[in-house]
């Protein structure tokens, strides 16, 4: 029998308690705080005192032949410098108007070259005078003024510099690390929602449900259903969305997913899908249309009583193609969903959101999520030459018409 | 024969429930099938089935949205019906119906499931059916008798949906609903009038009542119609000042002058300064009692 686990009040906690509520995940741009590696840095600077004692010892047999006193003045003399050092250039940080030109987060603990300069000049000053004179205390020697010692001096600010850079360097290299981690967490995050959005639970199991009561009625339908399934599950969860397809190919994608849910919806849908011949081999980025489209299925047709029609198309005009998705389905003012209106640009997804009032509607946050992630997609592919627009179809039959307006791209 | 109907909008699964039902439970008569919740009220309100097999995510209106108009509008002397929902995927239903005792069927629906559904149906019918079938006439031979009726002299089956209904919507009372923050709190109405718009400050408005697309807003002296539903309008109006009594009537509490209880659970309400008489309903019952 293990004797009971005593838990000392010292030992730092290791892990929670496995009866406790999982904790929040933590905020994501998790940079340390200013002033949360001072410590560290006192230790290392420690390390660094020694080996400068090490090094005075060893080149001047003849000054202080004792590596005890060396030791005693280095440490006193370096621990003072790092400290008004790395304390002023972090309180100088906090202090300073705003300096342009850099990131909020390395302004706020690195006051610019000049100042940096300052600090290092008369922190060591600083340092040294008091530093040699806790030494001459705790030895009982006497060292003669700062002016007098050259070697001494130039010794403090040497290390003073070179301390400065290393904490400097290894600081800026830690940020940039921080940086990159959040830049590919949120990366990840945004791929996972768009996964989640489109391998909705209700979605997959209203298909599979369809599926196995086609089975024992029609096992053709079932095996092409079947099929259709797997051409969407591969491309929505294999497809790289990175590099280029043909338009052929984004078309065939879309034709998979409506297969699907015409077999769902029945006689409430009608597809139309229109892609020209001589468009057929233009590059495209995949899935570009299917968060579109399924915006289209999900808060425009299947919410109607009576359904309606979707109709995907690609048309050259002069230099440029355009993609649409159309459909005669509720539209974008439809109800409590607060879907956005008119051009959609990188930032109006969350400015609509705010104003529709309504909280923790999912249905508005995955609509808005497919509306972004195409505009986001666009400006990071195509800049300013490619738009999309999501408006109120204006003819006779209603519904929504989302535009994609691209550069005519090569064939591939 | 006991009788039933199916809301599905997905015409396959539809079928293939129709086809499960029949296998398993021969009796049975499907009375009306149909593919959205607006059609469910009312084919089940027109016939009255037993049971009802109600699909939550349907267009028109929800299964859940359907089973409140079921528990609001059905008329009195006939039990309501026992509801079974019908779901692909939905976590808060699910757990809602794990605490109470209606059943639930998830999508794809085996069929060792759906035995055990219609099992547990037929014994509810023959056992439920009880005290549904004496309580009716018992309260239709004293139809004086009850001013302060309470909901436990209900029909069971409906004050267990009833009380269902509350927790899977959150009608729990008023101290559950926060109010708006000032920020987004409604103070005056827009209504647009062809070229003119008239500005109704909330605090003269008595009541809002859903009206097919439109909300009506009462004050005291006239009505305005606005486009906006009752959903998106309940988040923007003080819980404490507003309280919803119906599915389509939310009214200012402190114009209500007199509150009576009818016997089938509604209740009356006499406003003061409006000579109309509102009725809340079964559901909303429970804010009215005296202290």
């Amino acid at each position: 029998m293990p004797p009971p686990a005593v838990h000392h009040p010292a030992d730092p906690p290791t892990s929670a308690p496995a009866n406790l509520p999982a904790k929040p995940p933590a905020d994501p741009p998790a940079y340390p705080g200013p002033w949360s590696g001072f410590a560290r840095r006192g230790l290392r600077n420690q390390g660094l005192c020694a080996a400068v004692a090490l090094i005075i010892w060893t080149v001047s047999t003849s000054g202080r032949g004792n590596l005890f006193t060396a030791w005693v003045y280095s440490a006193s003399i370096g621990t003072l410098c790092w400290l008004f050092i790395d304390s002023g250039r972090l309180l100088l940080a906090r202090w300073l108007p705003g300096r342009h030109g850099m990131s909020a987060i390395s302004r706020s603990r690195w006051p610019g070259p000049v100042w940096m300069l300052v600090c290092i000049l008369l922190g060591s000053a600083a340092g040294y005078s008091l530093g040699t004179w806790l030494g001459d205390a705790i030895t009982g020697l006497s060292t003669p003024s700062l002016l007098q010692n050259r070697a001494a001096v130039i010794i403090s600010i040497i290390s003073a510099v070179g301390a400065s850079w290393y904490f400097v360097a290894t600081e800026k290299l830690g940020l940039a690390q921080a940086a990159a981690d959040a830049a590919r967490r949120a990366a990840a995050e945004s791929q996972l929602m768009l996964l989640q959005s489109q391998l909705e639970p209700h979605m997959l199991f209203n298909t599979l449900a369809n599926l196995r009561v086609l089975i024992t009625l029609d096992a053709l339908r079932a095996q092409t259903m079947l099929d259709h399934l797997i051409g969407y599950l591969r491309a929505t969860l294999g497809a790289s969305r990175s590099g280029l397809h043909p338009l052929s190919a984004e078309f065939e994608r879309l034709a998979d997913y409506l297969a699907l849910m015409a077999v769902r919806m029945g006689p409430r849908l009608q597809v139309q899908l229109d892609l020209p011949a001589a468009l057929r081999d233009l590059a495209v980025p995949p899935l570009l249309l299917q968060p579109l489209v399924e915006n289209s299925i999900r808060h425009g047709l299947e919410p109607k009583v009576a359904g309606g029609r979707i109709v995907v198309s690609a048309a050259q005009q002069g230099q440029r193609l355009l993609l649409t998705v159309r459909d005669t389905g509720l539209g974008l003012g439809a109800g409590a969903a607060g879907r956005p209106g008119n051009t959609v640009f990188a930032d109006s997804a969350s400015q609509t959101s705010g104003a529709s009032g309504v909280s923790g509607n999912s249905a508005a946050a995955d609509m808005h999520y497919g509306t972004r992630h195409v505009t986001e997609r666009l400006a990071t592919l195509y800049g300013e030459q490619a738009w999309f627009t999501l408006r109120e179809a204006t003819d006779a039959d209603g519904g929504t018409l989302a535009e994609v307006n691209l550069p005519l791209p090569q064939p591939p | 024969m006991p009788t039933a109907l199916i809301a599905e909008d997905e015409p396959l699964l539809a079928a293939a429930l129709q086809a499960d039902l029949a296998r398993l439970w021969p009796d049975l008569r499907i009375v009306a099938q149909v593919a959205d919740g607006l059609s469910a009220v009312q084919q089940a309100l027109a016939l009255r089935p037993q049971l009802c097999f109600l699909d939550i995510r349907m267009p028109g209106a929800s299964g859940l949205d359907a089973a409140l108009a079921l528990a609001e509008d059905w008329p009195d002397g006939t039990p309501l019906p026992l509801l079974v929902f019908v779901t692909a995927y939905d976590q808060y239903a699910l757990q809602a119906f794990d605490a109470q005792a209606v059943d639930y069927l998830v999508k794809p629906v085996d069929g060792a499931r759906l035995a055990a559904c219609v099992a547990r149906l037929q014994k509810r019918l023959t056992t439920a059916a009880m005290p549904a079938i004496s309580a009716s006439p018992a309260s239709a031979a004293h139809p004086a008798a009850a001013p302060a009726i309470t909901s436990n002299t209900l029909d069971p089956a409906l004050a267990h949906t009833l009380g269902q209904l509350r927790a899977l919507l959150g009608v729990t009372g008023l101290a559950a609903q926060p109010g708006p923050t000032p920020a987004t709190r409604l103070e005056v109405i827009q209504a647009g009038v062809g070229n003119t718009v008239h500005l109704v400050p909330v605090a003269e408005v008595l009541y809002f009542e859903a009206a097919d697309k439109y909300l009506r807003v009462v004050t005291a002296e006239r009505e305005h119609l606005i486009r906006l539903s009752l959903r998106e309008l309940l988040p923007q109006l003080d819980g404490q000042q507003f309280w919803q009594v119906h599915r389509s009537l939310v009214v200012r509490a402190s114009a209500i002058s007199t509150a009576q209880r009818e016997e089938s659970g509604k209740v009356t309400l006499q406003l003061r300064g409006r000579p109309e008489r509102l009725t809340a309903s079964r559901l909303y019952a429970h804010l009215f009692k005296g202290m």
